[in-house]
């Protein structure tokens, strides 16, 4: 919808200060990030590197305490309002009571989109990720992996132009892991939504991303931004897990991640 | 195959456990008083109450009748007083502060002791002194469950429906009531016992002599001792119904969601 305004996220000095009992806890310091339309972005760092705290400020799920954060040109308040994002969260959040069909239209149902409507778009989505068959289900009918699926169709229902994805894949097996990834890639060139995906699996990130950013802890920080050269969407798939490309971006993203050391020494230059 | 039947014999003993109990019980108690010659105004015997009952079963359902519509309409006024103050002290503080301790005191009462209070605000041909002691009974338990319920959303469900920019109206419609639904089936569980209880205890205290509570108390004040016993049965059984209702649609309310 807003692919033309050409970025989907921007954060220019953002901070995040959490008041606790014991004191202000600093989760996030000097941010700097853009997401381009249709790019797909994962943050990645081990836990506490306030890698969701950074997704929930673009969520507009907490409010950031320094620094400015625009989503689509405007605060990320306005474009929650406007409904200019889906998100998905590592536990599929299902409302237990309703069909697997009805938990699809939600959001559709709450922004009044009519009954023929929903129903049709529902279906599409369902069509999509390969659950026609469990619409009339009830969420605990399904596997762990089947829930997390209807919760990405959820995401998807209104046709978002960003996608806010907190490690969505974090309780499946791997096997059922991949395939997730496998489609998702598949959706997200489908639909050319921008993505901004949070993770804590290198390959994981390889795979999907356009740009991998590795934070750091305490405070949580942007240590390294790596360009992913794979290619793009569609052409993704079971067999660039066997490139070498994507080995050696591993390999980066792992350097990345165990920080300092590693970069010091390749500043080093061993060879 | 085999399984099944095992598991229709643990059934068959489940139920026949019980009865073979209550079979025994019933006939040490014909012993004891046919052996002892117990006065019937001390206990009369199995026999003597089953010839009383036969004898007034249209008289029984009637109190009965009489006696749950009380409870029944006691049960629905207090519970829909229950689950509103629930929803408005799960939304506004303040209103909290005035209810939940005003809940716990109503449930601390002895609220039965209020109807000879209450006939003589009615006038003793009234109804309602008894429909509102039931009332008042059932509200606590109803409105603790539900406003527990209604505090029991997810957080990841909180997330969604900011994320969606739902209206406070739309995230109690589409995300609070339907998770505390289960609760207050609980609650009206624990109500319908307690209301029954109190339904019949409040005829205890003079007023209109339809009920089950008004028939015993008379039928005792004349010496009518297996008539008395018989309406009490009367009493146990209406209490059963209410109980098994109230199961019944909590079990629905739970199979839906797989709970």
């Amino acid at each position: 919808m807003n692919a033309q305004a050409g970025v989907a996220v921007q954060a220019v000095g953002v901070g995040k200060v959490f008041t606790t009992r014991s004191g202000a806890v600093t989760a996030l310091e000097d941010i700097d990030l853009t997401v381009a339309a249709g790019e797909f972005v994962s943050l990645i760092g081990p836990s506490g590197c306030g890698k969701s705290t950074l997704l929930r400020l673009v969520a507009d799920l907490d409010s950031p305490s320094s620094g400015e954060l625009t989503v689509f040109g405007t605060s990320a308040r306005a474009s929650r309002e406007g409904q200019q994002y889906g998100i998905a969260f590592q536990q599929a959040g299902l409302l237990p009571w309703r069909t697997v069909r009805a938990n699809i239209e939600l959001p559709l149902e709450l922004h009044g989109v009519g009954k023929r409507q929903r129903r049709a778009r529902a279906e599409e989505l369902l069509a999509l990720v390969g659950l026609t068959d469990f619409a009339a289900s009830f969420p605990h009918q399904l596997s762990g992996g089947m829930q997390q699926r209807v919760a990405i169709a959820r995401s998807l229902a209104e046709q978002p132009s960003l996608l806010l994805m907190d490690e969505p894949f974090g309780a499946l097996d791997e096997m059922t892991r991949e395939r997730m990834q496998t489609e998702l890639v598949r959706i997200c060139a489908e639909s050319g939504a921008a993505v901004l995906f949070v993770t804590h699996s290198i390959p994981e990130a390889v795979f999907l991303s356009d740009r991998v950013v590795v934070m750091s802890p305490r405070p949580g920080r942007i240590s390294a931004v790596l360009d992913i050269g794979l290619p793009d969407g569609q052409a993704r798939g079971e067999s660039t897990r066997e490139d070498a490309a994507f080995f050696a971006n591993v390999t980066a993203v792992r350097e990345a991640l165990h920080g300092g050391s590693v970069a010091d020494l390749r500043g080093v230059d061993v060879r | 195959m085999s399984g099944r039947l095992a598991g229709a014999g643990a059934g068959a003993r489940k139920v026949l456990a019980p009865l073979v109990l209550g079979v025994l019980v019933l006939i040490g108690w014909q012993q004891l008083v046919t052996v002892t010659g117990i006065k019937p105004y001390l206990l009369p015997s199995p026999t003597a109450i089953w010839d009383q009952l036969v004898q007034i079963v249209p008289l029984v359902v009637s109190a009965a009748l009489a006696t749950g519509a009380n409870v029944l309409v006691g049960l629905l006024l207090g519970a829909v007083l229950a689950i509103a103050a629930a929803i408005g002290a799960a939304r506004t503080r303040w209103f909290d502060a005035l209810m939940s301790p005003t809940a716990a005191a109503l449930s601390v009462m002895p609220i039965v002791a209020l109807a000879p209070a209450l006939n003589t605000m009615f006038g003793t041909t009234s109804t309602t002194p008894r429909r509102l002691v039931v009332a008042v009974v059932v509200f606590a338990p109803v409105f603790v469950n539900t406003l527990r319920g209604l505090r029991q959303v997810q957080p990841v469900h909180r997330d969604l429906m900011r994320a969606y920019a739902a209206t406070p109206a739309q995230v109690t419609r589409t995300v609070t009531i339907p998770g505390a639904l289960p609760y207050v089936f609980t609650g009206l569980r624990i109500a319908s016992s307690t209301g029954v209880i109190a339904a019949v205890v409040a005829e205890y205290f003079g007023g209109l002599q339809n009920g089950l509570g008004s028939r015993i108390t008379s039928a005792a004040a004349n010496s009518g001792y297996a008539r008395a016993w018989a309406f009490v049965l009367g009493a146990i059984v209406l209490g059963l119904v209410f109980y098994l209702a109230t199961l019944t649609a909590e079990r629905v309310a739970l199979a839906r969601q797989g709970g």
